[in-house]
């Protein structure tokens, strides 16, 4: 070890704090002239810790599943009578959603309907939250064999979630669609009006960009479009709600904020069926979905 | 040879044993700051999570840079601020720039501070972690070129000064014990 004087030594521990703010700097611009620096660093380190996190989630599942069954004997008689007038209306939606099936079926087959084919998924455990303060996403912990890749689609058991950023050995990252760079062409379900929704953050992403005259309506559902090839048609995104400043804005129909488990489906390139077809109320046959493949026209 | 072994005075012979027990607890303030760090980032299902990893990181830098700066010097702070910009997803040399800034005011107002109590320590933290959720705010939102939304920075400084306390007791509690035993 050099030796060297006390007052070199101070001097030297002196500068320390300016040189390093200084590197803070540099760091900065790092960052900014190589990204995929921070993404390769980042992918690495929650590859690392993705199996503690893991290792964390079963217990931390137990603790919380114990909590919301207190919540749940405590609230069980409302959630009954709740529950039983929601049961009725269901059953009538059901011999709806029935009838309108088997018209459906029927429909398909004298048109010599070409099924589309039914994408993979994979289920995923979400384990941490990827996004910070300023951003939206969820670190997903999938098996170290994964086939994963950029751009694949997430969705949760009520509907989208969002898509697939960046891959790792064993973690893959999901850019929810409330995120500041969501960008999502959506059609509304009764008009099929094109739309983008775009991501700021909160809670509900905002709708913008729709066709004249027409207009989002209160209530009415969203599903994503086949545009650009990003989204098969027809998952489902959420509800219109408008703020209370007159924006439109989109309730979103996954949970968002109490995500668990994640499917992340495959499409590929041509795949453009979504895996729960929705039950279109009106029972008009809808647009026709557009063609793999080729970028779509706009269909009004 | 670690700090603890720089002062004048009868000690025990720096057998491995000892040498490993003063390198544990030389590195507790660094270690226990990490540790919290990663904890903070399990999914906890709480609304506004996300504000609580750069909350404690910011808390315990401040706590070990006011009462024991030799345990946590800016080289170890830089690399926190490192972790703390790949955890919570800030754009490069947002969280070490802050988090040198706070280690820089601590070390210089420390000795006029740290002896007048919880109170006044608490106190001077409060513009502490407001200047640090703004300058974070201000430097993310510069380096991702977009106007965001003031309210997470506000909320991050209001979840830090409200951590503050639940933090710096157990905190103090482990550094009258773990780091600096002989002072008891």
């Amino acid at each position: 070890m050099i030796r060297l004087s006390i007052q070199a030594r101070q001097a030297l521990a002196r500068l320390t704090l300016p040189v390093l703010i200084l590197a803070s700097f540099g760091l900065m611009l790092l960052g900014k002239a190589d990204t995929l620096l921070a993404e390769k660093l980042r992918s690495s380190l929650a590859d690392g810790l993705a199996p503690i996190y893991r290792a964390l989630a079963d217990p931390l599942d137990h603790a919380r599943a114990t909590w919301n069954d207190m919540i749940d004997l405590w609230t069980m008689r409302e959630d009954n009578a709740r529950l039983r007038a929601e049961n009725d209306q269901l059953r009538r939606w059901q011999s709806i959603a029935l009838a309108l099936d088997a018209e459906n079926q029927r429909l398909k087959a004298s048109l010599h309907w070409i099924p589309d084919p039914t994408a993979s998924y994979i289920t995923a455990r979400v384990v941490a939250d990827a996004g910070g303060q300023y951003a939206k996403a969820v670190l997903l912990s999938v098996g170290p064999n994964h086939n994963i890749r950029k751009g694949e689609i997430a969705l949760d058991d009520r509907g989208l979630v969002g898509r697939v950023t960046e891959v790792g050995a064993r973690t893959a990252r999901v850019l929810l669609l409330t995120d500041l760079n969501s960008r999502i062409p959506v059609i509304m379900e009764t008009s099929r009006a094109h739309a983008i929704l775009i991501g700021t953050n909160n809670i509900r992403p905002r709708l913008v960009y729709w066709a004249e005259g027409a207009t989002p309506k209160e209530g009415e559902r969203i599903v994503t479009s086949a545009e650009a090839n990003a989204f098969p048609a027809n998952l489902p995104v959420g509800t219109v709600h408008y703020a209370a400043n007159g924006v439109p804005e989109v309730e979103p129909a996954a949970q968002l904020n109490k995500l668990e488990i994640v499917r992340i489906f495959d499409y590929g390139q041509n795949g453009l069926n979504g895996p729960e077809p929705i039950a279109s109320a009106d029972a008009k046959p809808s647009a026709p979905r557009p063609a793999p493949l080729h970028i779509t026209p706009a269909t009004h | 040879m670690a700090w603890i072994d720089r002062r004048p005075g009868v000690r025990p012979r720096p057998s491995l044993g000892r040498r490993l027990d003063v390198a544990a607890r030389v590195s507790f303030p660094a270690g226990i700051t990490v540790v919290l760090m990663l904890l903070m980032e399990v999914p906890l299902g709480i609304t506004g999570q996300s504000a609580l990893l750069p909350a404690v990181t910011l808390c315990c830098v401040w706590f070990w840079s006011l009462v024991q700066p030799q345990y946590l010097p800016p080289l170890v702070v830089f690399f926190i601020g490192l972790l703390l910009d790949l955890l919570a997803y800030f754009p490069f040399g947002v969280g070490t720039l802050t988090l040198l800034c706070c280690h820089g005011i601590a070390v210089a107002v420390r000795r006029s501070i740290v002896l007048r109590g919880f109170g006044v320590i608490w106190l001077c933290f409060i513009p502490i972690a407001l200047a640090a959720a703004l300058l974070m705010w201000l430097l993310v939102a510069l380096l991702m070129f977009r106007l965001l939304s003031p309210a997470p920075a506000l909320f991050q400084a209001v979840v830090t000064i409200v951590l503050y306390p639940a933090l710096a007791v157990p905190l103090g509690a482990a550094q009258r014990s773990i780091t600096s035993p002989e002072r008891v």
